[in-house]
């Protein structure tokens, strides 16, 4: 049994499967880059518009989750020293952390979704139509857009985190074979990474 | 790859490079709270290029790795750059 299981692995390959990774972060960032050009454009155009509706969005709310995010990206980052230092239980617990963190950057973006709703604000409102400017609704369009698109991928992250805890768990993930371990966490940090440029833009300018 | 001697980078590192993001992002929510004018959006950029760099230096593992895979992450913000120029050249000089 034990033999069979050598020989599955023959073939393993950490480098190929990180360069594999690394083509699909790049897809990524081109995606969310051409989201950032469309804002830049829109900024470009309307810029007193997009002034006035940055302000509206909550500095606080957004810089908490931005602590949110790099924290986990530092855990993550460390289950991977933990899995090659052979300490399962700290990978599994850093593993476990960074899925925590992620879950409440969800639940703050709930409630700050949520507040903008019962506000009116959310994409095809009428309120919006009656009382704010062309260069406004682009914003929140945009800010709705590209903020929602970056949650989606903290749920595909969570799933990926998910599944590297079950295969550490089964043992499959070990010291000599940590491929989808390094993965997970380098499609994590690029959620962390476009964060980054998501709360100054929108948070932060105005 | 396996023959080579591969670096553990210490959990003291992250560590390190955590608190070092994490005063970029006050500085940045500091700095952007002044009148700046125009400069604001370039100085909100530059520390938000700043905390990219770290994530990608030490926690993408970029600067243990191999230097082709740091060489492509250079290329497709050169090809962002070549597009985001090429899109204002057009709006710029639109008449």
């Amino acid at each position: 049994m034990e033999k069979t299981h050598q020989a599955h692995h023959e073939h393993y390959d950490p480098e190929a499967s990180k360069i594999g990774m690394w083509l699909f972060i790049f897809t990524e960032l081109l995606l969310f880059g051409a989201m950032f050009i469309i804002y830049s454009v829109y900024r470009y155009l309307n810029p007193e518009a997009f002034h006035l509706a940055g302000e509206e969005l909550n500095t606080l709310i957004g810089a908490i989750n931005t602590v949110i995010l790099l924290v986990s990206s530092m855990t993550i980052a460390m289950s991977t020293s933990a899995i090659r230092k052979g300490n399962i239980w700290l990978t599994q617990q850093l593993l476990a952390i960074t899925l925590v963190l992620a879950l409440v950057f969800l639940v703050n973006k709930y409630f700050e979704w949520g507040s903008k709703f019962s506000h009116g604000i959310f994409p095809g409102s009428e309120y919006m139509l009656a009382n704010y400017s062309q260069g406004e609704i682009l914003f929140f369009g945009l800010y709705f857009v590209m903020t929602g698109l970056h949650a989606v991928h903290i749920l595909v992250g969570m799933g990926l985190i998910i599944w590297t805890m079950i295969e550490v768990r089964q043992k499959k993930i070990h010291q000599e074979k940590y491929d989808l371990l390094e993965n997970s966490g380098l499609y994590w940090h690029l959620v962390d990474i476009i964060w980054i440029f998501l709360f100054p833009l929108f948070y932060l300018i105005h | 790859m396996s023959d080579e001697k591969q670096h553990i980078v210490p959990y003291s590192t992250f560590v390190v490079v955590l608190v070092a993001l994490l005063a970029l992002t006050f500085a940045s929510i500091g700095i952007t709270s002044i009148e700046l004018g125009g400069l604001t959006v370039a100085a909100a950029l530059i520390f938000a290029i700043a905390k990219t760099y770290l994530v990608l230096a030490y926690f993408m593992h970029i600067k243990y790795d191999k230097p082709y895979i740091g060489i492509m992450v250079g290329l497709i913000f050169l090809l962002f750059l070549a597009v985001v120029i090429i899109t204002f050249l057009d709006y710029f000089y639109r008449v």
